[in-house]
């Protein structure tokens, strides 16, 4: 039986709204430690913020993808050139 | 150097890939033409970014464009479907999951194509939003740099970027849902 229980007074619905400020570091104490009680208590909440976690990680990835290797290895080229 | 982030950074003021480039290049031109008034008080990079910034929003307001960020509140109301959660009259756990969030598989989140649906999906977002995510997760600026670059309040960065999460999350989920 799946547990998804209103705890400390925060509901599932009101955490996903929170997720943002809580992964920033910017919950007032009191929000936070309510937040991490409903987390403890959750089964579902964990997955929704392990998700925008996955989200933030897989944006971060697209800069890296694009550094133009051909780019890179020409200046790389050079810059060993320079060096002599 | 730099480029692909000049370029993604130009295209949040201006309308096409084609007048970013101009940006861009218009921007190192500034940069030469500047360099000896270069003080060293910020980073050459942030300095370069800062030269883009102001040029994009220049053509931009030349190109009609010139809405601020700022005012560009463009929705509000919940980031997850209500439909979603057990509503507040009828149920024992009221906001509750009602269908709850599945983990995303690890081949998804290893997959290229993922990565195309999150770009795709940012390119989707409303102007602010898109501005917002791109500058935060996409090119690591800092709040303050946000702030300064769009001219938001803080409250306005943090609210267009939980939206903006949210919504590359649920095209994730959606994505995983049809994959597997």
């Amino acid at each position: 039986m799946i547990t998804r229980r209103r705890t400390s007074g925060l509901s599932c619905q009101e955490l996903v709204e929170l997720v943002t400020d809580y992964i920033e570091g910017t919950l007032p104490w009191r929000q936070r430690r309510r937040f991490e009680q409903h987390i403890a208590g959750c089964d579902a909440c964990p997955t929704y913020l392990d998700q925008m976690r996955a989200t933030i990680k897989l944006t971060g990835r697209l800069r890296t993808a694009d550094v133009d290797p051909k780019v890179e290895a020409e200046l790389l080229a050079t810059f060993r050139d320079w060096r002599g | 150097m730099y480029q692909a982030s000049l370029l993604r950074v130009a295209r949040l003021y201006v309308s096409s890939p084609s007048v970013a480039e101009e940006v861009v290049q218009e921007a190192w031109v500034g940069v030469l033409n500047g360099i000896g008034r270069f003080e060293g008080r910020s980073s050459l990079k942030t300095w370069l970014f800062r030269i883009l910034t102001h040029t994009a929003k220049t053509r931009g307001i030349r190109e009609g464009r010139s809405v601020p960020f700022s005012s560009l509140q463009d929705e509000e109301g919940p980031t997850v479907d209500p439909e979603r959660f057990f509503p507040p009259d009828q149920s024992v756990a009221p906001g509750t999951w009602a269908t709850p969030p599945v983990p995303l598989p690890e081949h998804v989140l290893l997959a290229d194509e993922t990565l195309q649906i999150v770009e795709a999906t940012i390119e989707t977002l409303p102007p602010a939003q898109r501005a917002v995510i791109t500058l935060n997760d996409v090119e690591g600026w800092s709040a303050d740099e946000i702030r300064n670059a769009l001219e938001l309040t803080e409250t306005n960065r943090r609210v267009l970027l939980h939206r903006a999460r949210a919504k590359v999350r649920s095209a994730l989920e959606e994505y995983a849902a049809e994959a597997t």
